[in-house]
Order: structure tokens, then C-alpha cells, then sequence
């Protein structure tokens, strides 16, 4: 099977290790939406607070994992060519039955999230990660690298939505019970100031993702020289 | 063969198998949670009433009558809407209708309309809408107080041909860059006020008799 991958530079070197490597990839080295940069319409839309981004993070991983599943099970016996139909005709069900159970039992959560849940299924990270990885890899790899996508995905998210909230709203976690109903309303934090109101606002939404993308960055870049330092013979293999 | 290849056959049994199952999916999600959905929208305008009622009457202790009214023509939907009529010592104070705006920008508008025994509004709300956000949006009386401006109108003043958005020579004024979603509150808050007109008694009449038989019942 990895034998038949399109341009893996050696072939001999693709053991255990670097199969999970390379399938949690979308956690951090590979983040869909932090190196990526795709999914970033619901990604600025959303993140106004922590618990919007935690709500779509959850949602869009569990589409993925759901979907990218399917289509590993499937990749068989498919022709290519309909793969990406297919693909979304399993995408458009899976979230129109999502987007009706998270009305029927998240309603508050529903008004807000409304117009970005049926929009998971135009993700475009998604759709990439379905087309290079699920129609190719059998089901344990594409199961553990859609958890890390969407993990990845979530993670960004809240990222953005927690620093929005904490700068915009002066709150964290605010809107908790919409998920938990009335026993999780105590987990939200009240900060004692207002916050700045342009946070919230869309240019809050790029700035933020700018400053996450530059200390995503600069970690990387740290983590570059450290791993040169320590062993300068092997580089990372071209993707 | 290669195992990225696949067959011709096999594709369209699965191409199949998975549209009948996605089909399947979404039908029996639709029927799991429609009622649901509907009892959540319904517990959400139960829970608004008092915002379009007379300020005075908040504070009272009022009898709530609920009625499922057709009439597709003036109330904008197709099945029942909720029609409460409220009333103190028997006598009715305030009449709420659940009416649709059925030519929203987006989809049909959910609006809470309170009409007084006069026939005069007393407020207006917006209860489901996908109106645009940033423009039509702005009937949720949360954006922008447009939609106050209803409160105390009848349907003597302004006069029938002043009923309508100031772009149709009328009294209202309408949001900028949302002319149709304007245009739909009004025409569906006045033939509100219209259905209220015609069918005054015999909403006195149907209130009446179900509370009547409230009493006879468990009270739910």
C-alpha cells in the first residue's frame, strides 16, 4: 500500500514511527488551519468566544473522523473520478443530520453557530485531507490522522476563540451552559474589566490569527534549530 | 490492479448503498428531531411574551389561553401558528400572535406580535429570522431598536395606504440595504392587526371555551 504513494522519498524508511508521525501530522506540524490556512471562514467567524470554537471544533472533528472513515473503507472499489462527489454526498448527510440533532438539543448553541455548521461541509482542509489522505490509506491511519485534523482544528479555534473572549468580552467560557445545560453555568469566569470591544469584531479575528500564526511560528522556527543542532545529518524528507 | 484504480461495477453499487444510506440518515434525523425543534421554538416565544406586551400588564397575574390558528392568507403559515390571549378576571387584556412573515430576504421571518383589546400594537419582536446579518438582522431588537416603531399603531393610524415602508410611499421606515426584509414585518404585522379585526369575538369566544374547559381538566 505505501508502497504505491505517489512520491514517498524512501521507502525504506517508512516504519511504525513514522506512520504515526506522519498521520498526527494535522495536530501541529501540518495544522489545517494554523499552517494550512484553510477552514478560515468559520475559523474567524466563530472564535468570537471559547465555547463557539470548542462546539464547532467537536462538531467538525466528528464529521471528519465519520466521513474520512467511510471513504478509507471505500477506497478500494471507487474510481477516482467520483471520489469528490461521493465524498460530499457523505459530507452533506452527515452534517445536515448534525445541524438538525444540534437544534433539536442545543438550540441556544444552534442560533449562534447556525450558518457555520452546514458550512463544514464545504471545508476545503477537509475535502484536501479526504482526497490526499483517506482515498489512499487504510482505516487506522486515516481514523488517527482525522482525529489530529480535527484535534488540530479545534485546537486553533480555541485558541482564538479564548484569547477573543478573554480581550473582547473580559470572560472565559462564557455561554458554557448552552452545552451542559444549567450545571456547567459556575465554570465561567467573569474578569473584572470590560474588554475591548474590537476584539470581538472581524479585524479582532485577523489580528489574533496573525499573532497565533507568528508565535506558531516562531516555535517552530526554535524547534527548527534545536533539531539541526542535534542532528544535522537528516533533515525532514520533502513533503 | 492497483488498489487506487477501483471498479466500474463495484463504484455504482456503493455510489448506491451510500445515497440511500445518506438519504436514510437524514430522514430519520428530520423525524427524531422536527418535534423537538418545534417545542424548543415554542418554549422560546412562551418565554418572550412579556417583550410585547404593555409594560403595565407585566407585572400581573394573567390568565394565558393558547390557540393554534390557520389562516395562511393574514398569519403568513401554512399550518397553525400560536395564538395566546391573555386575561385578567375573565376578561381578555391582550391577544399575542405567533404570526410568519413569509417573504423574509432569506426564509420565512418568526415574529411575536401584541395587539391590545383596541387593536393597537404593543410590541413586536423578531423570534426566528436568517435575515442577513448586518443589514436585515437588525429586526432583532438585540442590533438595532427598528423594530420598536410598531408600538402603538393601529390600523386606523397610519391609514391603510400608509401601512408600508417609506419606499412604498408609506410611514415606516425601513432599514437601510434591507428593503425586503422591512417590507416583510410590516405587511405581516398589519395583516395582523387585519386578522385581529375580523376575528376579534371569536378569538374572545375560542379563548373562553378552552379555558372553560382547562378547568374542567388536570391543568397541564
Amino acid at each position: 500500500m505505501l508502497r504505491q504513494l505517489p512520491q514517498p522519498p524512501t521507502p525504506t524508511t517508512m516504519n511504525p514511527t513514522n506512520s504515526f508521525r506522519e498521520a498526527t501530522a494535522g495536530l501541529w506540524r501540518n495544522n489545517v488551519a494554523l499552517v494550512q490556512l484553510l477552514g478560515l471562514c468559520p475559523l474567524l467567524a466563530v472564535s468570537t468566544t471559547l465555547v463557539n470554537g470548542l462546539a464547532l471544533g467537536v462538531m467538525t472533528t466528528a464529521v471528519l473522523v465519520v466521513a474520512n472513515t467511510a471513504m478509507s473503507l471505500m477506497r478500494r472499489v471507487l474510481l477516482p473520478a467520483v471520489r469528490v462527489p461521493l465524498y460530499l454526498l457523505l459530507l452533506a448527510a452527515l452534517v445536515t443530520s448534525l445541524d438538525l440533532l444540534t437544534h433539536a438539543l442545543f438550540y441556544e448553541l444552534h442560533e449562534v453557530l447556525g450558518l457555520f455548521l452546514p458550512l463544514i461541509v464545504v471545508n476545503c482542509g477537509l475535502l484536501a485531507h479526504a482526497e490526499s489522505v483517506a482515498s489512499r490509506r487504510p482505516v487506522g491511519f486515516v481514523m488517527l490522522s482525522a482525529v489530529a485534523l480535527g484535534f488540530g482544528f479545534m485546537f486553533a479555534l480555541m485558541a482564538l476563540g479564548g484569547a477573543r473572549e478573554l480581550l473582547g468580552h473580559g470572560t472565559l467560557l462564557a455561554g458554557i451552559e448552552m452545552l451542559t445545560g444549567e450545571a456547567g453555568a459556575g465554570l465561567s469566569v467573569d474578569l473584572p474589566f470590560g474588554g475591548m470591544l474590537v476584539a470581538i469584531l472581524p479585524p479582532g479575528g485577523f489580528f489574533a490569527m496573525a499573532l497565533l500564526l507568528a508565535l506558531r511560528n516562531h516555535l517552530t522556527a526554535i524547534a527548527a534549530t534545536d533539531a539541526v543542532r542535534a542532528e544535522p545529518a537528516f533533515p525532514e524528507a520533502p513533503r | 490492479m492497483a488498489s487506487t484504480e477501483g471498479h466500474g461495477l463495484g463504484t455504482v453499487l456503493l455510489v448506491g448503498i451510500v445515497a440511500v444510506a445518506a438519504a436514510f440518515l437524514v430522514k430519520s434525523s428530520d423525524n427524531w428531531s422536527r418535534d423537538r425543534i418545534a417545542a424548543n421554538e415554542r418554549a422560546r416565544v412562551v418565554a418572550r411574551l412579556n417583550s410585547v406586551l404593555d409594560p403595565a400588564l407585566r407585572s400581573r397575574d394573567l390568565t394565558t389561553t393558547s390557540l393554534g390558528i390557520t389562516d395562511p392568507t393574514l398569519l403568513g403559515s401554512d399550518g397553525p401558528i400560536d395564538v395566546f390571549v391573555l386575561s385578567a378576571a375573565g376578561q381578555p387584556v391582550a391577544v399575542l400572535f405567533a404570526s410568519v412573515a413569509p417573504h423574509g430576504y432569506n426564509a420565512s421571518i418568526g415574529l411575536l406580535i401584541g395587539v391590545s383589546p383596541a387593536g393597537e400594537i404593543t410590541g413586536v419582536r423578531a423570534v426566528r429570522h436568517r435575515e442577513t446579518t448586518g443589514l436585515g438582522d437588525a429586526i432583532d431588537a438585540a442590533k438595532s431598536d427598528w423594530i420598536e416603531q410598531f408600538a402603538g399603531k393601529t390600523l386606523a393610524a397610519p391609514a391603510a395606504a400608509l401601512w408600508a415602508v417609506e419606499q412604498d410611499d408609506g410611514e415606516f421606515d425601513s432599514i437601510t440595504g434591507a428593503t425586503v426584509t422591512s417590507r416583510a414585518v410590516v405587511t405581516a404585522v398589519k395583516s395582523t392587526l387585519l386578522y385581529f379585526e375580523q376575528h376579534r369575538d371569536e378569538l374572545y369566544a375560542a379563548a373562553a371555551a378552552a379555558a372553560a374547559n382547562a378547568d374542567d381538566d388536570e391543568p397541564d
